[in-house]
């Protein structure tokens, strides 16, 4: 309309700059790092700071340090005063992994590393899930490591569970409340939104409970007043007690995410299922539950990582987690005042734990997303 | 009137049942272990080694019970405890004994229902300071920041203590001694106070022990012992002559290497009477075997041996008798004679 108009006209071009001519790591710095001033002073300062912080902890976790070769921190220091002190790990590792459990027996606890793995990859890999009779495998898998640790059957000596300890018991309490929370979550989730007030009352009641005390006071519960309410006499297990609570702890949790999700589901979604005539559980199988877990996903997760990481509170009740076996190592006169070392081993074993779980997590977003993503 | 009656019923059954408690004794020889409450890690007092066997003063306690009520001192189950929960974990009948480095005093005795079976460690509070504080007297400590362990009576005395001097401090409370030394090394207190034992185990752990001093005074009495429940009084029993058997054995010199040979010795009947050979019948009276008391020092010792084996001059913990020593070489460790 106007003489602005960009008709083509032979043998004219409009005067469009070159098109960018870098490319890889050069034009993704220039574009995320050095975009402008400010960008760039950050970015120099942040590059600066890892400088610092850096290549000293690599020089003294890695370079100066002394891992085999040393039977007390002295000795450590002898070598190498600068570095850290791996050796009361590498000393100490059959308690890091075991606990007290006696050595004779430890091939079971391998047995069920091994086994447990299997559960997991068949929990999470989905071509193995489909699998006929997968879950059964699981299932069988998880008594037979019920059984090779604790024993008292099939010819095995009974462990008392008070041998347990390491990452063992890490791993015992963390998968236990894992894998038994999420079922009891969802049963949770499901009653306090039931229209039968029974359902409904014992539900908000039991999670508002728990949701407002804090673990340690129901482990506290668990290790010393639960047995003046018990007959006397009865011995009921410090190990199982302490499961029963983390599981708990961790359903009620489980159970106000999974309500989220199903608070997210549009209505059209719960009457197209009563429309199609299907019973409340086949509609809860087939259509709710599917989606409401599904955009759970991250807050189910995160209840998880927070479980898993909350293990260590075992410790203030005498149960000798990792970081327990830790503090019991430096207090010994041999290893006494190792803490960092302990702390950057401790904090190492967890990341890689929950830094897995959480990626998992993702990759599992990621391949459920069917649409609704922005 | 007729509802109430099966919950009349169950009361009962309850009562009768409780009324049937089996004793401590008994509890422990059907179980055929000792479970035992020690500390979470304590250098010299109790700590795993590498292979994972406890070892320190409190855990040869434990293990000189274990030999005298089951004749085994490795039939021990030890229980870590935190200084917070030990108490209620002893009254909920989760262990035996506590052996704990727990003060003697009157309240947790009478007040909280417990019995102090002994001493094993006469300990006191002390206070260590860097050099660099320049300070050479807890006189001087007016304003400064304490780490402390909470929960313990240390912390009573503490702030007892700095109200007598008319002085002013600001806790940093601890969970565990590890957490202590850590904080009193990343400088997050000026001052770390504990029981003068283990101070010297936590100066040896500092980058350089010669920067830091132990104050010279020592602002409490700690008797440190063995507890057990109020209203078990044989198991009291044993658990205070274990301790004295060990006690007596050093008066006597009798130790784990000489003990066989002693008791076959007949020239001495106070020898002969601690390890059963005399045919007294002092085990009969603890409702232990006639032996119980030779268990004790061939399988864990007399307390000489322990304390020099765990705490004494040969260990890196260094600490001398002191209090410690016997009433005839000066210290006040005066066991009543067994006869």
């Amino acid at each position: 309309m106007s003489e602005q108009t960009r008709d083509y006209v032979l043998g004219e071009h409009p005067e469009l700059p070159a098109p960018d001519q870098r490319s890889g790591f050069v034009k993704w710095a220039m574009e995320n790092l050095f975009s402008s001033i400010g960008n760039s002073v950050v970015t120099i300062v942040g590059l600066y700071i890892l400088y610092l912080v850096i290549p000293p902890f690599i020089q003294w976790a890695i370079i100066d340090s002394v891992v085999l070769g040393a039977e007390s921190r002295r000795e450590c220091q002898a070598i190498n005063p600068d570095g850290a002190c791996w050796a009361f790990i590498y000393r100490r590792w059959d308690q890091f992994v075991y606990g007290f459990y006696p050595a004779p027996e430890r091939w079971r606890v391998n047995l069920s590393f091994v086994f447990v793995a299997i559960i997991i990859a068949i929990a999470l890999v989905e071509k193995l899930r489909a699998i006929k009779g997968a879950i059964w495998v699981a299932l069988a898998l998880v008594a037979a490591c019920a059984i090779l640790i604790v024993g008292g059957m099939f010819g095995l000596d009974r462990v008392p569970t008070n041998k347990f300890g390491g990452f063992m018991l890490t791993l015992i309490i963390g998968l236990t409340g894992i894998f038994a929370s999420l079922p009891i979550g969802i049963v949770l989730a499901l009653s306090r939104l039931s229209s039968l007030p029974i359902f409904s009352i014992f539900a908000t009641i039991f999670i508002e409970f728990i949701r407002g005390v804090p673990l340690i006071t129901l482990l506290f519960i668990a290790s010393t007043l639960l047995s003046y309410f018990l007959p006397p006499g009865t011995n009921f297990d410090l190990l199982v007690r302490v499961l029963i609570m983390v599981t708990l702890f961790s359903a009620a949790y489980l159970a106000e995410v999974i309500r989220g999700g199903l608070a997210a589901i549009p209505r059209g979604q719960y009457e197209a299922a009563d429309a199609l005539g299907l019973s409340y559980w086949k509609s809860m199988r087939l259509i709710i539950l599917p989606q409401a877990l599904k955009i759970s996903i991250p807050g189910i997760v995160s209840s998880f990582i927070g479980l898993f990481k909350d293990t260590t509170l075992v410790l203030i009740i005498g149960l000798l987690d990792p970081l327990g076996i830790g503090q019991a190592a430096i207090a010994d006169v041999k290893w006494i005042a190792l803490s960092n070392e302990l702390y950057v081993f401790i904090a190492l074993f967890f990341f890689v734990f929950c830094f897995s779980m959480s990626r998992y997590s993702l990759y599992l977003e990621r391949k459920l997303h069917t649409g609704h993503k922005r | 009137m007729k509802k109430l009656l099966p919950l009349a019923v169950g009361i009962a059954a309850i009562a009768a049942t409780s009324g049937a408690y089996a004793t401590t004794l008994e509890d422990v020889k059907s179980a055929d272990v000792l479970k035992c409450g020690v500390s979470t890690g304590l250098a010299g007092f109790a700590t795993p080694d590498d292979a994972g066997n406890w070892q320190g003063l409190d855990v040869d306690l434990c293990r000189a019970v274990a030999a005298a009520v089951l004749g085994d001192s490795e039939k021990v189950e030890f229980v870590p405890l935190s200084s917070k929960v030990r108490f209620e974990v002893l009254k909920s009948g989760e262990i035996d004994v506590l052996s704990r480095v727990t003060t003697w005093t009157l309240t947790r005795d009478v007040g909280l229902g417990l019995n102090f079976a002994g001493v094993n460690y006469y300990d006191g509070q002390g206070f260590m300071v860097s050099k660099e504080l320049g300070v050479n007297s807890a006189s001087e400590l007016d304003g400064a920041s304490v780490c402390i362990q909470t929960g313990t009576t240390t912390e009573l005395n503490l702030s007892e203590y700095f109200r007598l001097n008319n002085m002013t401090y600001e806790p940093v409370p601890v969970e565990t001694s590890a957490e202590g030394r850590s904080a009193y090394s990343a400088g997050r207190c000026d001052i770390y106070t504990t029981d003068a034992s283990a101070l010297a185990a936590q100066r040896s752990g500092l980058e350089n022990p010669a920067d830091h001093i132990i104050l010279p005074e020592i602002i409490s009495k700690e008797p440190l012992g063995p507890v057990v429940r109020h209203g078990d009084d044989q198991w009291f029993d044993i658990v205070k002559w274990t301790h004295n058997a060990m006690l007596n054995a050093e008066e006597l010199g009798v130790t784990s290497a000489n003990a066989m040979e002693r008791s076959k010795d007949a020239s001495n009947p106070a020898v002969q009477k601690l390890l059963g050979t005399a045919d007294a019948g002092l085990g009969a009276q603890l409702g232990l075997s006639e032996d119980w008391a030779m268990n004790i020092i061939t399988q864990v010792g007399n307390y000489s041996e322990s304390f020099e084996r765990n705490v004494g001059a040969e260990t890196p913990l260094k600490l001398a008798r002191g209090l410690n020593a016997l009433w005839t070489n000066g210290g006040i460790q005066y066991a009543p004679p067994i006869k």
